[in-house]
């Protein structure tokens, strides 16, 4: 007999016994132990067909391969540029990632990045000791000048750009500022002052009640409400 | 390494506004002080300012006078800038930036003459009372040299004298006695930012500050103790400004306190 | 001398009143506070992040490290000198292997997670306080545990045994007392801290352990509750069931 011992989408905690038997599956965040299945972190419960899962609620980002974050330069040597990823790990941007430029040897590499700049870049590779390599080759990748950054959690990145990236384009259309969301918990966000203090708080609150069932809809309202934008289905 | 930053705020500031959609002379919401949160201390304070939070204990010891003050108790103030309270900051001994701030709030309550250090002593020339008021950050958000100060004050407020009898200390026994204070010295530290004034800045405003003047002073104005830091020069205009700036904003900050 | 009853008149296997909150330092990547009584241990957790100077690193998994300090001002006692001691140093290790067993940090190698336990108030029990704060603030960082860690002390007091010795009770002026501080993980029954200073028998211990560990339990509960009552806006009835 097999019993899963959760609801879907309740809260529980490392250790929390989430199925007996051994009808259901591990899944991610979760481990076996005997014929249980426990809490591997903090999270929301997910029942996927005969798998159990975990949604994380928190945590550093972890960086992939193939995601799109925003990072900083911290410092720069003879091969390229090292950059702040907001994770445990620094990635390395080589010469030949970061321009189609020739750059001569002993050039200025601050003409093209210089300290503390910002950055939207690609992860090219993980290494599994986390030696990590960007690009800012492709479309959509390029330096940030001007506006504010706002750290959220890695984990809540998914809803704050919506399916299909619906939510973070209704912000921008209730506020008319630029928004740029990285995988990696970083948030770029230009645009008229008071606006740009409206997509903050915004943020804030799909951060909040991200695990709540009906947050675009609440979300539109509070857009609504704030900036007098109305916004269509 | 924090040009872009910099400038977002300085247009902001060119318009009257921060980051966080505060006028530049406005202080965080919520300020407030929650006397007496350990009873382990014989006085203490917690101020929360914005997401800044900031305890201060007292423990009064017994000392030796100094030998040119054979009559008057003193006090000690230590800071610790905790790892807990930001990831910025080391265990270990007081680095440069939490002495400083021990010392400033040290100035700001010793200049000011609010206690008087006479009615703490016990025997001249031997046992004198000595107040180790201690300061440790819990959440580092920003302006620790406000919110530090007007917590030391707070906490010297709430302070009762153990019981001393044979030439100690009786720590399970206290008294209802209070320490003598007089004055109200409260700091303000008022920043300067390209050519504007902010006052009770976040830690993304401190990074990008030129110049700061702590400004201590007492209920009718007159100033206790000044510290000006930042790598930048003021002009005396300027300092003047900011002594307005400071007394103003002193009495806002008093009104956080308990009266008496 | 026969101790009949405590003297603060708890049952002698009832711990003292306890409070816990996660999400206390908005700082810090995961917090929480603990407290037995008047004994209060803040925790804050940071990382996993870069860990300096390199030859820390471990390259097949991350380390943890565990900072236990006493504030200035937090003992009955005389003012703590800021700094650390040589007891704070031990506890800082025993906390370290006490949390050590339920976290997974191969996925963070050459990283390190930082644990910083901070007590504002103390009267005994306070590393057990600090490594229930520290387990709740791990759990709160989202970091990879197989469970959380629940921590008491218990100990001889004369001829009984109690539960979660207060300070009075660890100078009983009457007859023998002894500490034994534990920690378990809640769900396998493991032990993951033991120490003791003081006289029991063998027998008196195998009661000890037993003790402790039914009031871990009960303090694994709390810790549970509150790490759920950080999303208090999540409501059962949202479910699809």
């Amino acid at each position: 007999m097999s019993n899963v011992l959760v609801n879907e989408k309740d809260i529980v905690v490392p250790g929390e016994t989430l199925a007996e038997g051994m009808d259901n599956l591990p899944g991610e965040g979760t481990y076996r132990q005997g014929e249980k299945i426990l809490a591997g972190r903090l999270g929301l419960a997910h029942i996927d067909g005969r798998a159990v899962k975990l949604i994380p609620l928190s945590g550093k980002y972890n960086p992939k391969r193939g995601d799109t974050i925003i990072c900083k330069v911290t410092d720069i040597n003879f091969s390229g540029w090292r950059v702040d990823t907001n994770s445990a790990y620094s990635a390395m941007l080589s010469m030949k990632d970061a321009t189609s430029d020739y750059i001569q040897k002993g050039a200025d590499l601050t003409q093209y990045y210089s300290l503390g700049e910002y950055m939207v870049a690609s992860i090219v590779n993980v290494t599994s000791q986390k030696l990590i390599d960007v690009t800012m080759k492709g479309p959509g990748l390029h330096k940030l000048k001007g506006g504010r950054m706002l750290e959220v959690s890695p984990y809540k990145v998914p809803r704050i750009i919506g399916k299909q990236g619906s939510m973070v384009s209704m912000i921008k259309t209730a506020t008319n500022c630029r928004i740029i969301v990285g995988q990696n918990g970083l948030v770029w966000i230009q645009g008229e002052p008071d606006k740009e203090l409206l997509v903050v708080r915004a943020i804030k609150k799909i951060e909040e009640d991200s695990h709540l069932s009906g947050l675009t809809e609440n979300i539109k309202k509070f857009l609504e409400a704030e900036s007098g934008v109305k916004l269509g289905e | 390494m924090n040009e872009d930053l910099r400038e977002h705020i300085i247009t902001l500031l060119n318009s009257d506004k921060r980051l966080d959609g505060r006028k530049p002379l406005e202080y965080r919401k919520p300020l407030n002080i929650e006397y007496g949160f350990t009873k382990t201390a014989d006085g203490s304070a917690k101020v929360i300012l914005g997401e800044t939070e900031v305890l201060v204990g007292i423990k009064m010891e017994i000392g030796e006078p100094y030998p040119d003050r054979q009559d008057e108790g003193t006090i000690i103030v230590g800071a610790e800038l905790i790892p807990l309270s930001n990831p910025n900051f080391e265990s270990g001994p007081p680095g440069i930036q939490a002495v400083e701030l021990a010392r400033v709030v040290d100035r700001g309550i010793r200049e000011s003459s609010t206690l008087d250090f006479k009615k703490l002593c016990i025997k001249k020339g031997e046992d004198i009372w000595r107040v180790a008021i201690d300061i440790v950050t819990l959440n580092d958000a920003g302006n620790l040299f406000d919110a530090s100060a007007l917590g030391a004050y707070a906490a010297l407020q709430n302070t009762v004298f153990p019981k001393f009898e044979d030439g100690k200390i009786i720590r399970k026994e206290k008294t209802t006695k209070k320490l003598p204070l007089k004055n109200v010295p409260v700091s303000v530290t008022v920043c300067k930012i390209g050519s504007k004034f902010i006052v009770d800045p976040t830690s993304e405003e401190e990074k990008v500050i030129d110049a700061r003047l702590t400004v201590a002073s007492i209920e009718d104005g007159t100033l206790c103790a000044l510290q000006k830091g930042g790598e930048y020069a003021l002009t005396e205009e300027e300092i003047a400004q900011m002594l307005e700036i400071g007394i103003e904003k002193g009495n806002e900050l008093r009104g956080a306190l308990k009266n008496g | 001398m026969v101790y009949k009853k405590r003297l603060d008149n708890r049952g002698f296997d009832e711990a003292r009143k306890i409070e816990a909150k996660v999400g206390v330092i908005k700082k810090a990547d995961g917090s929480a506070y603990f407290k037995f009584g008047n004994t209060w241990a803040y925790a804050a957790v940071y990382g996993p992040r870069n860990l300096f100077p390199r030859f820390l690193q471990d390259p097949s998994k991350g380390i943890l490290r565990c900072n236990y300090n006493m504030m200035p001002f937090s003992s009955s006692e005389d003012r703590v000198r800021p700094g650390g001691s040589r007891r704070s140093k031990e506890i800082s290790r025993v906390t370290a292997h006490a949390l050590l067993p339920v976290l997974n940090l191969d996925e963070y190698p050459n990283s390190v997670v930082d644990v910083f336990i901070e007590l504002p108030e103390t009267e005994a029990g306070s590393r057990t306080a600090g490594i229930n704060a520290a387990s709740m603030a791990l759990a709160d960082a989202g970091l990879l545990m197989k469970d959380l860690v629940s921590s008491v002390s218990v100990g001889r007091v004369d001829d009984k045994l109690v539960v979660d010795l207060d300070y009075a009770e660890e100078s009983y002026p009457d007859g023998p007392v002894a500490d034994i501080p534990l920690a378990v993980m809640p769900n396998s029954g493991k032990i993951t801290l033991l120490q003791m200073d003081g006289l029991v028998s063998k027998e008196q211990l195998k009661e000890v352990i037993k003790m402790g560990k039914k009031a871990c339990n009960q303090i694994y509960e709390i810790q549970k509750k509150a790490l759920k009552d950080k999303y208090p806006k999540h409501s059962a009835g949202d479910n699809n069931e």
